[in-house]
């Protein structure tokens, strides 16, 4: 009988107390809301709080035999293989994997969440063609497609966000098709109709608010997603450009040296999954936060 | 005096809840007598199922747990045993049953393999080959045609009424001595719910089973019972022996029940509606003088079955076939029967949610091919109220702006215009206007069938399409929600097609019933020729099934072999053949076959 609970369980201040003030009292959406804060703070002040400037080799970045230096006093992260500040590097990197994996991650969303609704909710030819375009875009190796993608336009930071959206999308597309599809069938949906409702009402008032959840789930996944593959796309050699740096192509960057200096590989990945789990909790609550039947319960 | 069998003292059921814990079933005690009928009979919310669940040691853990009380089966405490040794008691001494078929076996395996996982369950070593022996005579026992072939059936291959004798089959399985029934026959239709009572009754006489049936109905107490509990909010408020409870009912609220229960027949000898004034229909029906509000001819939806690699058409489902009607102004059509026969997709055909064929007129316009914004003004005319008030509110919407919606939709009010629209139409549905800031699932099932109800309201339509719309509703709420219907038809003269399974409910309502079978029309006319003088074998059979509250009613003790139901889904080239209705006179009219 789980109605009996949901009709006692929404609290007075519940029912008053706006969005913000609800996600705010959740413990675990504050540690992520923290991580995203510092991590967009440290990208935006990059110039005025890095200690180094990280392009810079430094002569004592280095040992004697030319291994880069673990963490210490003076570079509190340690030093890269050519002896450049990691710490620095790092502050850097956040801009371009906040762009990649905010930007490039948003904009694969939007347009994966367009596609499967209109092609969920209208059916017919509509969902065909949108359908078996992105059969074809998921069948098309995405490496190879974003390799020719970027061969063709030469890549610089927005480009290679763009080329990540374009092969990003269709895993959404297709989970969102599912989803409108089942929501469609739906009794509601059909009461709407029957009141003479139009296509954008219910597909934005009534269809859309339930696909959130799904929708920000995938969106926080597709951070650590599109990191990583801007580092892939970085290794390969047509991503961000070196020197600029960005948490993936540091790791690329140092994985040879991986045994003898593993803190290397591990900062920058802990730094990717640190932002990726933020999001992901913020998105969680997000999620409780916005659906009314959720409220009062954990 | 026989001993008890199954011996529950001060059972006590608490739920946890955000604001603490709550009772739900509160010091309940019975004895339940060998190859006796216990009904636990009340509305939704009364503890009932969570009476079953404890015994069964099946409660919804950590949510739910039982707080204090004793059950004793056989010298045993069976709520204090442990998992391993209940687990013993679970199907051996103690079998049961649950609501919905469909989802109570699982349907990725055949038939037959559950049947001998049940038989098995319990270190039954005498091999597969006995095992499906007994899967066999157990099939036959309830009454299945055919039992071998139906063991390398899956669920979704039977109907109804198939699985639920198959789920008691299972229940039989190890011949427990007490079978817990929770709503068995809710799901199902009439005449299948009146066989599925009459094997139960067969099943306790051929093995002196003892039953606990629990039960919202009290039409299926009176078949069934020997004694009656009724519950309210966790307690017992009358315990009685089943003829004494309805020939003398003592508490208030066992009175209240029983006058819910609209009894078939009730209403003979009058022409009107049970509460409408009557005078909407006969002033303005004067032959001729008016076109009538809704005209349909030869209707009929069709859906094709794709199949094969290419998703052609293979097979055709003729859901509605040839039916003809029309709804006068005020008035009130039924269209009766049992699932599947298109009563619903007849409704939905009204407001073009599926692709249909012939001619439908509301209010003189035709609606042929119309879509989008050309459809938007025949819906302010014509609205619908499903079935399910729990499914056809969008659970993200404040109520409020669920009522307005519609008037938003086709322009009709803005502002605080639309705010005092908004809430006068809470008042006119019995809500109170500060409710408007809540959510759906905040409401009570009878609360959001209000809500709808005043969302099909907003628009003034002059035909409301009522799906079903009472059937999910308690019997107590139920009538409620009847007389707010026929309140606002004496008031507005809007007409209803009042779609239902249930004939009593019908009784009540209609101005005129249409019986619906496989997709025709059988029998159609006013609400007195079709109930006083029923002639079509089909009429007949639903109105037989249907469980009246009268214990003194002799019960129907044949068994009838469970049948399949006959398909509506035909071969590419069939080609119905029609044969014209007989007129007895009056508009009564009856098809053959």
């Amino acid at each position: 009988m789980p109605t009996m609970f949901a009709e006692t369980a929404r609290s007075k201040e519940g029912r008053t107390a706006g969005v913000w003030t609800r996600l705010l009292r959740r413990p675990l959406a504050l540690i992520g809301l923290a991580v995203i804060i510092v991590v967009v703070g440290a990208a935006a002040l990059a110039p005025w709080i890095v200690p180094y400037d990280p392009h810079e080799q430094f002569f004592e970045g280095l040992t004697i035999e030319g291994a880069p230096l673990p963490p210490n006093s003076q570079f509190w992260l340690g030093t890269d293989l050519v002896g450049r500040d990691l710490l620095s590097r790092l502050i850097y990197g956040a801009r371009t994997s906040l762009v990649i994996g905010v930007v490039a991650n948003g904009i694969a969303v939007v347009i994966g969440s367009l596609v499967g609704i209109a092609a969920g909710y209208f059916r017919g030819w509509v969902d065909t063609v949108l359908m078996r375009f992105t059969d074809l875009m998921m069948a098309f190796p995405a490496l190879l497609l974003a390799i020719v993608l970027a061969a063709i336009f030469t890549p610089s930071l927005w480009i290679v966000a763009m080329v990540i959206a374009m092969v990003n999308w269709v895993q959404i597309a297709r989970v969102v098709y599912t989803e409108t599809r089942s929501i469609a069938e739906r009794d509601f949906v059909t009461a709407e109709r029957a009141m003479g409702a139009g296509a954008g009402r219910i597909l934005f008032r009534h269809i859309l608010p339930h696909l959130l959840s799904t929708i920000i789930v995938w969106a926080t996944l597709g951070i650590a997603t599109t990191v990583l593959l801007e580092a892939t796309l970085s290794f390969l050699g047509i991503g961000v450009q070196p020197p600029i740096p960005s948490w993936g192509n540091i790791i690329f960057e140092n994985q040879t040296y991986f045994t003898s200096a593993p803190w290397l590989v591990f900062i920058p990945g802990a730094a990717i999954l640190a932002l990726a789990l933020a999001f992901n909790l913020v998105g969680d609550a997000l999620r409780d936060v916005l659906d009314p039947t959720q409220q009062g319960r954990h | 005096m026989t001993s008890s069998l199954l011996s529950v003292k001060e059972l006590t059921v608490q739920v946890a809840t955000p604001t603490g814990p709550k009772v739900v079933v509160e010091r309940l005690s019975f004895d339940l007598l060998p190859g006796r009928t216990l009904c636990l009979a009340g509305e939704s919310g009364s503890g009932k199922s969570m009476t079953a669940l404890s015994l069964m040691q099946l409660l919804p853990k950590p949510m739910a747990r039982i707080a204090g009380g004793s059950a004793t089966l056989d010298g045993e405490n069976i709520l204090a045993l442990p998992e391993a040794r209940m687990r013993r008691i679970r199907g051996r001494k103690m079998g049961m049953i649950f609501q919905e078929p469909m989802t109570s076996l699982n349907p990725v395996m055949t038939v037959g393999n559950q049947l001998i996982g049940a038989i098995t369950a319990h270190g039954n070593t005498s091999g597969r080959r006995a095992a499906r022996a007994r899967a066999v005579e157990l099939l036959d026992q309830v009454q299945i045609p055919e039992p071998e072939r139906r063991l390398g059936q899956y669920p979704h291959e039977l109907s109804g009424g198939l699985r639920q004798r198959i789920v008691i089959a299972m229940a039989l399985a190890q011949n427990p001595r007490i079978l817990i029934a929770d709503e068995p026959t809710t799901a199902l239709d009439v005449t299948v719910q009146a066989q599925i009572l009459a094997l139960i009754r067969k099943l306790q006489a051929d093995h002196g089973i003892s039953v606990i049936m629990i039960t919202h109905d009290m039409g299926v107490v009176a078949e069934m019972a020997d004694e009656v509990l009724v519950m309210k909010n966790g307690r017992t408020v009358e315990h009685a022996i089943s003829r004494e409870l309805f020939a003398h009912p003592q508490d208030a609220y066992t009175k209240e029940l029983l006058s819910a229960v609209p009894r078939l027949g009730e209403m003979a000898g009058t022409e009107a509606p049970k509460r409408a004034v009557g005078k909407a229909v006969e002033t303005r029906s004067a032959p001729g003088a008016e076109q009538p509000m809704l005209q349909v001819e030869n209707l009929t939806v069709r859906f094709d079955i794709k199949g094969g690699i290419l998703q052609r058409p293979v097979k055709r489902l003729h859901a509605v076939e040839g039916i003809s009607f029309s709804v006068r102004r005020g008035e009130t059509l039924s269209l009766v029967g049992e699932s599947g026969c298109g009563k619903s997709t007849t409704g939905k055909a009204l407001l073009n949610l599926v692709p249909w064929a012939g001619e439908i007129r509301v209010d003189g316009r035709s609606t042929r091919g119309l879509r989008g914004s050309t459809m938007r003004p025949i819906l302010r005319d014509v609205q619908m109220v499903f079935q399910d008030p729990y499914a056809s509110l969008d659970p993200r919407m404040r109520v409020g702006d669920l009522v307005a919606e519609p008037l938003l939709i086709h322009g009709l009010a803005s502002g605080g215009e639309l705010r005092d629209r908004v809430e006068y139409l809470f008042k006119r549905v019995g809500l109170s206007p500060e409710q408007m800031k809540r959510y759906p699932h905040e409401f009570s099932g009878g609360q959001r069938q209000r809500i709808c109800i005043a969302r099909a309201l907003s628009l003034s339509p002059k035909l409301i399409v009522a799906d079903e719309s009472v059937a999910a509703l308690d019997v107590s709420i139920q009538a409620q929600v009847l007389d707010l219907l026929q309140d606002i038809q004496d008031e507005t003269g809007v007409s209803y097609l009042f779609i239902s399974h249930d004939m009593a409910v019908v009784e009540q309502i209609s101005h005129r019933v249409a019986v619906m079978y496989m997709g025709r029309f059988v029998e159609m006319g006013t609400r007195r020729q079709i109930f006083e003088n029923p002639q079509h074998p089909y009429t007949k059979k639903l109105m037989a099934a249907v469980p009246v509250a009268d214990p003194g009613r002799s019960r129907r003790d044949f068994v009838p072999k469970a049948e399949d139901l006959p398909s509506p889904v035909r071969a590419l080239d069939y080609a119905p053949s029609f044969s014209p209705p007989s007129d007895l006179g009056g508009g009564h009219l009856v098809w053959d076959g």
